[in-house]
């Protein structure tokens, strides 16, 4: 009983990270580019919102400063790829370094609180019926917004641009340009998961957004294998990322109502990650060697 | 049409690897010329198209296309000017985005992209007439994926798409040289017959002597990064493949260094 009183609670939480997993499957999957910035933005997101909501400024206002900040975030990663030439995931634990700062400065501490008695929020765990509904909103908009985006000329170009580097190129297409506005994209809609999740603990914390990239992928990866059979389309590939948010939001407090320590909580999204990412590699790995007598065949 | 005038390109300067690949450099192609390009491994045949292309910026020297000094043009604002195919048929193509997809990517090379649809209805029509002409079947796959494609398909793809808005030169950088025999050669004259359609001038880099040969309206050869053998007209077309090693051991004083050329 106990564990299904809990259900409510994981699927919200799910559909957060799942508005996540969405931004971060525009850098990890669509720009190829492992972005660890989405560690330092999530708190960005949520350190803004809690500090303008507090100060008495409307939920929703408040909600797109914190997409700005979060935009801003993944532009400075982009700039120091494209710009400066560090590579990926350097640019990206660099800004995430800065974000530290910033968020403490943001916040003035380390934790901010944001009760949702004394302010009007948009999502919380008081009134989770109304908390999911609400996510089903923002889903929905998302989702429809990037489903346009990304069908576009713009977003065609993004495409190319994280598909082939060098046929974008030769294509006309500004690579780098691209790479920071998906960048900047990506960030601004991590940084709106990091509102509402700090909308939905009542609470910004400078640490909430430790391993966020990792949930981000497990999110990603267990919603690519339960529902990439289904359709390729592009709509359903980000729906299956906040499927796999919420999957993993139930397998989590299924774990904890268990009994399981929560502290090793990290540890084990870390293995199922590191599983999943195996899993193509020893594919080929072990496949490799029948490839090599089918292509010879091929060739007699 | 194209003209570069003495460039020099050196990579790894100063180091203990330093090659010169470029050195004083200088071809000019008319309007509607189709010239292969042979030379020996290190010639620099690729080192020029990529000058061309922009890849990087040469030591020395000036790359003028259509009349318009592209010397510091950045690589994806020159593509206006341009349509390439590479040697790797991976190289040319997103894999993970559709033909039509694609096709419409090369449809926009040299137009600003901005928030109008990727593919028109139009296009997919257009695409699919394109298609059809390549005898391959692939007009009735243009929602298909093309990492799922052969090299061969690939290459035929990446063919129309360098020739998609009429470029005004075209640079084929060994691009049947991944394929097996038999592809090579379907897509050889697929190219021929795009290159004549639209009248485009090309610049193509080809390991198969034979092939240059046969193909084209110009031959050049390249040794030690400058051109070393100019023929064209009448005189490449009775030209035989020991022709073109004498020569070629009569001006370098030197035998040509290409196992696969001299194989094939």
């Amino acid at each position: 009983m106990g564990l299904l009183n809990a259900m409510p609670g994981a699927i919200a939480q799910g559909m957060i990270w799942g508005i996540m997993a969405i931004g971060l499957y525009i850098s990890y999957k669509i720009l190829d580019f492992a972005d660890l910035t989405v560690d330092g933005s999530i708190c960005t997101g949520a350190a803004v919102c809690a500090m303008l909501v507090t100060s008495g400024m409307n939920v929703w206002v408040s909600m797109i400063f914190s997409l700005l900040a979060g935009m801003a975030a993944g532009f400075v990663t982009g700039i120091l790829h494209t710009l400066l030439g560090i590579p990926p995931i350097l640019s990206g634990i660099l800004t995430q370094l800065m974000l530290w700062s910033v968020n403490l400065k943001i916040m003035g501490k380390a934790n901010q609180a944001l009760n949702a008695r004394q302010f009007d929020v948009v999502v919380t765990q008081l009134n989770k019926g109304s908390t999911i509904l609400a996510l089903v909103f923002f889903c929905i908009v998302i989702i429809a917004i990037l489903y346009w985006f990304f069908g576009t000329e713009l977003g065609c170009a993004i495409r190319a641009t994280g598909n082939n580097l060098n046929m974008s190129r030769a294509q006309g297409i500004n690579t780098k340009f691209n790479i920071v506005l998906a960048l900047t994209v990506s960030n601004g809609i991590v940084a709106v998961s990091g509102a509402l999740l700090a909308q939905y603990t009542g609470a910004a914390d400078i640490n909430m957004g430790r391993g966020a990239i990792v949930i981000g992928l497990a999110a990603i990866i267990i919603g690519n294998a339960l529902l990439s059979k289904i359709s390729d389309n592009f709509a359903v590939k980000l729906f299956s990322a906040v499927f796999g948010g919420i999957i993993y939001y139930i397998v989590y407090q299924s774990v904890i109502y268990m009994g399981l320590d929560p502290d090793l909580l990290k540890m084990l999204s870390a293995i199922v990650v590191a599983i999943f990412l195996a899993v193509p590699y020893w594919r080929k790995q072990v496949l490799k060697p029948k490839k090599k007598e089918e292509g010879s065949d091929a060739r007699d | 049409m194209l003209e570069i005038k003495h460039v020099y390109k050196t990579f790894n300067a100063g180091t203990i690897n330093e090659k010169v690949a470029l050195d004083d450099l200088s071809l000019t192609l008319c309007n509607g010329e189709f010239v292969t390009v042979i030379g020996g491994n290190g010639a620099g045949k690729s080192t020029m198209l990529n000058a061309v292309s922009g890849v990087w910026k040469p030591d020395g020297g000036t790359i003028i296309i259509d009349g318009k000094d592209v010397t510091s043009m950045p690589e994806y604002k020159r593509a206006k000017f341009l349509g390439r195919v590479f040697q790797d048929p991976m190289m040319g193509t997103a894999a993970e985005m559709s033909i039509e997809e694609n096709l419409a990517l090369a449809k926009r090379r040299g137009r600003s992209r901005g928030l109008a649809w990727g593919i028109t209805g139009k296009e997919r029509k257009e695409f699919k007439e394109l298609l059809s002409q390549l005898g391959l079947g692939l007009e009735n796959r243009m929602t298909s994926k093309v990492g799922l494609l052969s090299g061969g398909q690939r290459q035929a793809i990446t063919l129309l798409m360098a020739a998609m808005n009429k470029p005004k030169l075209l640079l084929l950088d060994e691009h049947t040289a991944a394929l097996d025999p038999k592809t090579a050669e379907k897509v050889l004259n697929i190219s021929d017959s795009i290159i004549k359609e639209n009248n485009l001038t090309t610049l193509m880099i080809t390991h198969n002597m034979r092939d240059a040969i046969k193909h084209g309206n110009r031959l050049i050869m390249l040794h030690e990064g400058r051109v070393i053998i100019d023929v064209s007209g009448e005189e490449k077309m009775n030209l035989t493949v020991e022709d073109l090693l004498e020569m070629f051991n009569k001006v370098s004083g030197d035998e040509f260094a290409n196992d696969r050329a001299i194989l094939s």
